[in-house]
């Protein structure tokens, strides 16, 4: 068994009960009840690796912005489940809703699993006769490479629950996944497993928080043609941590995009592997993130790895963050753009607006091309409001707070703009703006 | 309305002087405009008036109705019934024109204790105003001055005063940039608010504008000061000589 040694670091936001015992892999995995159900050989295998691998420690280049220690911890820091669960989102759009309590499936709460062109089955209830039982933990396993991603195996191996989704159609309306929180120290994982077939089209929409800690895995199969929407909106009303992977396999003529809304929680990360493997293929993946470390310290990081292995390709990242009050946003992305794999065409563009001085946005973009004929650019600034434009916003009236919002949701607009749907889109803007107009900033 | 009294003002991060003992009253219902070489002081003066940061006033006073504005933020200044037409509109993505100017003429209406306006009664509104300044209904829906022509932000900006019908209006070089049928337009606009208890400061380097907007006084400004006034003649004679012998005159 590896012996990690956790080191202390300065840069991130210190997190009680954070482990010291060099065994910190042990001490984690004896707090996880293993085995859990379902798909039994993914999970040994899993466990397996894990144990190869160990846990991230503080000289890991991977995790040289982020403090893992919170992840690490054997427990979960307990919180008290807030009064305010998250309010309703996309309650005016048609949608099957599946709700999830720390990170199990809850039925009673839900929609019938029961969507045309769509079979549903949950992780928990899983055997190896199920269609997934083959992709459970692969794409994972395979997003292994170049660089070790120890949580989301130890999600693999350790999952509660999850959705096994697989589309062979075009449904009529989205999938809606509820998250809610139930108890102080639930340390949720959750794992789904999304496979689109030749052809079919699934939007998934994701709300809410699970747990006081949550680790959580999306892998998603798109055969060739298949579309796949993803639209999350993640906001703590609590200093709660959180680890999220998407792992994406993206064939021929298939079309990935994600966006994901981020609003505050203390040290939250999120990663996707994306592999673009077939010809004439798109990915896009955009975040907004509003971080406030006034109440808690605000740590959040996006880690993306977009690998181009086909021809006439597309990837598109769009990120922005909103810092304020000594909140710190990280971004680590990277292109690599295959021999072979000419015509692509990759962007990636990753901004911080900062609402005061102390506030902080570290970036490292990366571009890795062994193709020559390719087209990649990669951008990424560091921002205050704009004077010049609120003071225009002003002069006609608009108070100062709501001129800041405008100013934000105009920083933001590039990213909202990514996702596709414009019912989607407008809920989304809604609730941004009633976040900020609550938040609003002095 | 608009009384200026020897105001003074100095950029705040240098020590530079722009205004320098600025003096200038325009009663209620007057059209005044305002020429001067470039770099003479117009565009600060409309600045601090609608309280752009960046100045500090060592000296004097600007009074809107007997109300200081000095003391004011921009946004009370604009519900006091202070707009600037700006001489570069700013360009602000991912922000409707609508939106934008709906909340401006809502928050003015809040601050002044009025009752806002609902969304219909808004929409008939701005679509008649725009109609009537040949801004389209596409051009409502864009972006806040995103991928508009230099003539199209002026049209905008007019728009806008439109909308929020301040009591004073101040334009900033608004003719430049616009050809002569946009001119005319906005001319015609700016004519249709013209009231007894609404008055108009209009910056310009061309007479051809007060042809078409007839102010009742013509100041030359240099150097930071009103240098002199006059009538509408005085327009023409900057006009036909330019400032040279104007400005050696007063010195
Ligand atoms: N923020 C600033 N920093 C430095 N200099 C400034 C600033 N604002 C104004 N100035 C200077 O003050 C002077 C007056 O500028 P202002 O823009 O008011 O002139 P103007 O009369 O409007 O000119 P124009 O006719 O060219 O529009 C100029 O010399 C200008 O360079
Ligand atoms: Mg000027």
């Amino acid at each position: 068994m590896a012996d990690i040694a956790v080191q202390t670091k300065g840069q991130t936001p210190s997190v009680e009960g954070a482990t010291k015992p060099a065994n910190a892999l042990d001490a984690r995995l004896s707090a996880l009840s293993l085995p859990q159900g379902g798909f039994a050989l993914a999970r040994r295998d899993a466990l397996s690796r894990l144990q190869d691998m160990g846990l991230p420690g503080s000289r890991d280049e991977y995790w040289r912005y982020t403090d893992p220690r919170p992840f690490n911890a054997p427990e979960a820091t307990a919180l008290p489940v807030p009064q305010e669960q998250a309010t309703p989102l996309f309650e005016t759009l048609d949608r099957l809703t599946l709700v999830f309590v720390d990170g199990v499936f809850d039925e009673a709460a839900s929609d019938d699993l029961a969507l045309e062109g769509v079979e549903i089955t949950t992780l928990a209830k899983a055997d190896e006769a199920n269609w997934a039982a083959d992709l459970y933990g692969r794409l994972e396993a395979a997003g292994q490479n170049p660089v070790r991603r120890p949580f989301a195996t130890l999600n693999t191996a350790a999952a509660q629950d999850g959705l096994l989704i697989r589309v062979t159609g075009k449904p009529s309306k989205p999938i809606h996944v509820v998250h809610r929180r139930a108890s102080d120290n639930a340390d949720a994982i959750w794992h789904h497993v999304i496979r689109v077939e030749a052809g079919a089209e699934l939007t998934l929409l994701e709300t809410g928080m699970s747990g006081a800690r949550s680790n959580s895995v999306i892998e998603v199969d798109l055969a060739e043609g298949a579309a796949f929407h993803h639209v999350a909106s993640k906001r703590a009303v609590d200093s709660r941590v959180g680890i999220g992977h998407i792992f994406a396999r993206v064939a021929a003529k298939a079309q990935f995009k994600s966006f994901t809304l981020s609003v505050n929680g203390t040290v939250m990360r999120n990663e996707a592997v994306i592999d673009i493997a077939g010809d004439d293929a798109v990915a896009h993946i955009a975040a907004a993130v509003l971080g406030d470390g006034g109440k808690a310290p605000f740590h959040q990081d996006d880690t993306v790895f977009i690998t181009h292995g086909a021809e006439r390709c597309e990837s598109r990242q769009v990120f922005k963050k909103v810092l304020k009050n000594g909140a710190q946003g990280v971004f680590q992305g990277k292109i690599l753009v295959k021999p072979g794999a000419q015509k692509t065409d990759g962007y990636q563009i990753s901004q911080a607006l900062l609402l005061d001085e102390r506030s902080q946005f570290l970036a490292k973009p990366e571009l890795e091309i062994y193709a020559d004929d390719v087209k990649c650019s990669h951008g990424s600034t560091t921002g205050a409001i704009d004077d010049e434009a609120l003071f225009y916003l002003r002069s006609r009236g608009v108070p100062r707070e709501r001129a800041i919002v405008f100013l934000v949701l105009s920083f933001l607009a590039d990213a909202l703009a990514e996702i596709e749907d414009e019912a989607i889109r407008d809920c989304i803007y809604e609730r941004l703006d009633v976040w900020l107009t609550l938040n609003a900033v002095q | 309305m608009l009384k200026i009294d020897n105001l003074h003002v100095k950029l705040e991060e240098e020590d530079k002087q722009i205004l320098k003992g600025l003096s200038l009253e325009i009663p209620a219902g007057q059209v005044h405009a305002i020429m001067g070489p470039n770099g003479s002081g117009k565009s600060t003066l409309s600045y601090v008036l609608s309280g752009r940061d960046g100045y500090e006033v060592t000296e004097g006073s600007a009074t809107l109705d007997g109300q200081s504005l000095l003391d004011m933020e921009p946004e009370q200044r604009a519900s006091a019934g202070l707009f600037l037409a700006f001489q570069y509109p700013v360009e602000i993505p991912g922000v409707g024109n609508m939106t934008f100017l709906r909340t401006a003429v809502n928050a003015q209406r809040k601050a002044r204790g009025e009752a806002e306006l609902s969304s219909g009664d808004f929409l008939k509104l701005v679509r008649a105003k725009a109609a009537e300044l040949q801004i389209s209904p596409e051009m409502l829906k864009r972006p806040v001055n995103v991928g508009f022509s230099g003539g199209e932000k002026k049209r905008n900006e007019i728009l806008q005063m439109a909308m929020l019908e301040p009591r004073m209006c101040i334009m900033d070089e608004t003719d430049s940039g616009l050809d002569v049928d946009a001119m005319r337009l906005v001319s015609d606009g700016v004519n249709a608010l013209r009231s007894p208890d609404r008055s108009f400061l209009v910056i310009t380097h061309y007479q051809r504008l007060l042809n078409h907007i007839q102010p009742d006084v013509v100041h030359i400004m240099a150097n930071g000061r009103i240098v002199k006034s006059g009538g509408p003649e005085l327009a023409l004679q900057v006009e036909e000589e330019g400032y040279g012998d104007l400005l050696a005159e007063a010195g």
